[in-house]
């Protein structure tokens, strides 16, 4: 068992690790890549994994999961609000159009009313992971388009609740398979008000949880300052939501979305994105492995010509109902194209309820087979589809798209503050009240809700994580200020932040000469010595109450400044050949001395000739001489 | 009811100077004058626009004193100009703050009153490099006086030094009573 466990954990991981790069490397997307190498493993290819892909399959829908909770995270109340009519108008009108325009082709190609009624139902809805990975994989998914197709997903994800009440109704003998296959007995039992209002109560739950519970719950998990249990409380959250939502049959992901939502208010936002970022990415990457292996290419071959016409039929039928709602969306044709391409292929559902509708005797198993890899097959061409639209349509429209570039810089803060102690919390003030958007992070969860009680965009969580800045908008942020407690921190946020996101401009605060040479050995763009300008205002005061006139002062302290930056810079050069084998106490000593030794022989500070004139009156009294 | 005197004073590095320090110091204590230095009060150029704006409406009379540099005021009177004579406030149809004031440049120049004419080094007289002063002045409502100059600082000697220093507290003396 255990061998056999680890030896599909290999294979798996092997194909992942081989595909996926050559994919991107090709263009291809990393879902085509997955799908690809899903089928080489396969049963039906090299059968290096058997039919237990079903099972594997089911597992990893806990990826598909997770995304819609990541989603949800973006996805502020108010935004979702926005989407109102995009979500009933769109979306109702897709399934029911293409629910219609699907059965009556089934009908006309003469199938069962019950068949064509089932086969209708179920390729109306489109693949949820397929559809968004794609789009948010090529940074599309905050177009006009992606937005749109968010939306008819997210009624799809309604949809399917019905679907699955009414499937065992066409049926005879599959009353209690729909309940089964969702993994829920107890709520069967109830008559169907009591049904109805126990759906209501878990929505009321995941929403009174996620404002009242779980962010108290997490701020403690968080004060233990132990990392591994926050990724656990977050993993614990998405886990029990799924569970809640399959005791009372609704779909998990529309669970956790709704809780993501809930929580995409909440401080904690950035680190659960982060935390379950890693998680999501590989079970997603499972998911299209397993509808990969699913493919049955037996079937395929056998029926070669029909399966080609019904994924060709199926995609053509999506694609031309979605084209026309589009364009009574008033999408511009660039985005239909976008949004009929991201959507037209058959949803992961389709392989849950087929088999459903096989168990019930509603489809003859051979009927249901060819559906499931028209489905797949279909789901492998998204990626090419939206290919194509990249490689073709888009190049036409690029105006547009750089027109919209500036929308998307808005919503991510310009700043990113890491850190908001004694000295983050001047400049984040300072930013603030410039009007500025920053977005701070900080790792002490007490800060956080104090800020937050005061409007600020803060996060909890740990700067030096590339998930955790990615999802504070370092993609698009312009500068990243690093302000956080230990050299070691920033020392990480610097690496990070310079590593993943290049064009990020990173400025850091220093404490010392010494830190402030590691952290331009980290990579910092620019330092900031924390003491140097309040020393020198002292310092200039002190000239002040001496009698020293105040212009003179403050100049004489400017001038000090840029001598010790350039000295500063001067030796950083000189630290680099020397600092081998030596404590930092002992280096600091060093520096010390040579300054002291350099600044011994320096006259007057302040030497503005300019002002004076005695070479002028020398000049003058030479001349008068001469006149004489 | 005698008249309220606002020195603006403005020299970048008065060590350095001495026609503008006996200037300085013969009015500095003079009674009914407000002698403010604006190097000390804005070394960094921040100048406190509506604490300037107090100093001059609580003044009838307002003497710019500095020295000449390439034919003009030192920066921070520029930067003083700019900031504090608002539209609204000193010029313009609700700016009346500054009406019926009266202003007097007082300024040291090294070269010699004869360099200051069509046919001189500087080739122009020093009424006119002064125009964009007097005509910000005029345009504020304000009355632009004759200019108080010391000329060919560079080559003046203590005792002419002093004498200029006892003419310009004179002068201040004398617009402290004088009606209008």
């Amino acid at each position: 068992m255990q061998t056999g466990f680890f030896f599909q954990a290999l294979v798996y991981l092997c194909a992942a690790v081989v595909a996926v790069p050559i994919a991107r490397r090709l263009g291809l997307g990393s879902v085509l890549g997955y799908l690809l190498a899903g089928a080489a493993i396969g049963p039906f290819a090299l059968g290096l994994v058997g039919r237990e892909g079903a099972d594997v399959l089911h597992f990893a829908e806990v990826g598909v999961v997770m995304m819609l909770f990541l989603i949800g995270l973006e996805l502020e109340a108010v935004r979702l609000w926005a989407l109102r009519g995009a979500l009933l108008g769109l979306g109702g009108i897709q399934v029911v159009a293409t629910s219609l325009a699907i059965g009556v082709t089934a009908l006309a190609l003469g199938a069962e009313w019950r068949v064509a009624l089932v086969a209708g139902l179920v390729l109306a809805l489109s693949s949820t992971a397929i559809a968004l990975q794609s789009l948010r994989e090529k940074g599309l998914a905050r177009t006009d388009a992606g937005e749109r197709a968010f939306a008819v997903l997210l009624f799809q994800d309604l949809a399917v609740i019905p679907m699955l009440v009414l499937l065992p109704l066409l049926g005879a003998h599959a009353a209690g398979a729909g309940g089964a296959a969702h993994g829920a007995t107890a709520i069967d039992a109830l008559p169907a008000w009591g049904r109805a209002l126990a759906t209501l109560a878990a929505v009321a739950a995941i929403v009174l949880a996620g404002r009242f519970v779980v962010p108290p719950l997490f701020r403690a998990v968080a004060r233990s300052g132990v990392r591994e249990a926050f990724t656990a409380a977050a993993l614990l959250l998405v886990v029990a939501i799924v569970l809640l939502m399959q005791s009372v049959g609704l779909s998990p992901a529309l669970g956790t979305f709704l809780g993501g939502v809930v929580l995409a208010s909440s401080e904690f936002r950035h680190e659960l994105e982060g935390d379950i970022e890693p998680f999501k990415g590989l079970l997603l990457g499972l998911f299209f492995l397993s509808v990969g292996a699913s493919i049955d290419f037996g079937v395929v071959a056998a029926n070669g010509a029909s399966v080609a016409a019904l994924v060709v039929g199926l995609v053509a039928v999506k694609a031309a109902v979605l084209l026309a709602l589009g364009r009574a969306a008033r999408l511009s044709a660039e985005q239909n194209l976008l949004f009929a391409a991201a959507l037209a292929q058959g949803g992961e559902f389709a392989f849950v309820l087929f088999s459903l509708a096989a168990q019930g005797g509603v489809l003859a198993p051979e009927e249901a087979d060819l559906l499931v890899a028209t489905v797949a097959l279909s789901m492998a061409a998204t990626p090419l589809l939206l290919l194509g639209w990249e490689r073709a349509v888009r190049p036409r429209f690029g105006a547009r798209r750089a027109a919209r570039e500036p929308d998307a810089i808005d919503r991510e803060g310009p700043v990113i503050l890491a850190g908001f102690g004694a000295f983050g919390s001047i400049v984040g003030r300072f930013l603030l009240a410039n009007g500025v958007e920053t977005v701070v992070l900080d790792a002490d969860s007490d800060h956080v809700a104090l800020m937050r009680g005061f409007g600020i965009r803060a996060y909890y969580g740990d700067a030096s994580r590339e998930e955790l800045l990615r999802a504070a908008g370092a993609e698009r942020a312009r500068l990243l200020i690093v302000a956080t407690g230990s050299l070691e921190t920033m020392r990480k946020v610097i690496h990070t932040a310079k590593h993943d996101f290049p064009k990020l401009r990173v400025a850091a605060r220093a404490r010392s000469r010494v830190e402030a040479y590691e952290l331009l050995d980290a990579g910092a763009d620019a330092i900031y010595r924390a003491s140097l300008d309040t020393a020198l205002r002292s310092g200039a005061d002190a000239l002040r109450a001496l009698g020293f006139p105040a212009y003179h002062a403050h100049r004489a302290a400017q001038r000090f400044r840029r001598h010790d930056e350039a000295s500063w810079r001067e030796l950083a050069a000189v630290r680099r050949d020397e600092r081998v084998f030596q404590s930092r106490a002992r280096e600091s000593l060093q520096l010390l001395e040579r300054l002291l030794r350099e600044e011994r022989d320096v006259p007057d500070p302040v030497d503005d000739n300019a002002w004076d004139a005695a070479s002028l009156r020398a000049e003058r009294a030479r001349r008068d001489a001469t006149d004489c | 009811m005698s008249n309220a005197i606002l020195v603006l004073f403005a020299h970048p590095a008065l060590q350095r100077s001495r026609v503008q320090r006996a200037l300085a110091k013969a009015v500095r204590d003079l009674e009914g004058v407000t002698f403010h230095d604006l190097y000390e009060a804005y070394p960094d150029f921040d100048v406190d626009v509506a604490r300037e704006q107090a100093l001059l409406a609580a003044h009838d009379v307002v003497v710019l004193q500095h020295p000449l540099y390439w034919y003009a005021a030192p920066p921070l009177v520029k930067q003083w100009f700019d900031l504090v004579l608002e539209h609204g406030w000193a010029y313009g149809a609700r700016g009346t703050a500054l009406v019926g004031k009266r202003f007097l440049c007082a300024v040291s120049a090294g070269g010699d009153e004869a360099a200051y004419c069509a046919e001189g080094e500087n080739r122009f007289s020093l009424r006119q490099l002064l125009a964009p002063v007097e005509q910000t002045a005029r345009l504020c409502g304000m009355e632009f006086l004759d200019p108080f100059v010391v000329y060919g600082t560079h080559a003046l000697g203590e005792d002419e030094i002093e004498a200029a220093a006892a003419a310009y507290a004179a002068r201040l003396g004398a617009l402290r009573g004088a009606e209008r």
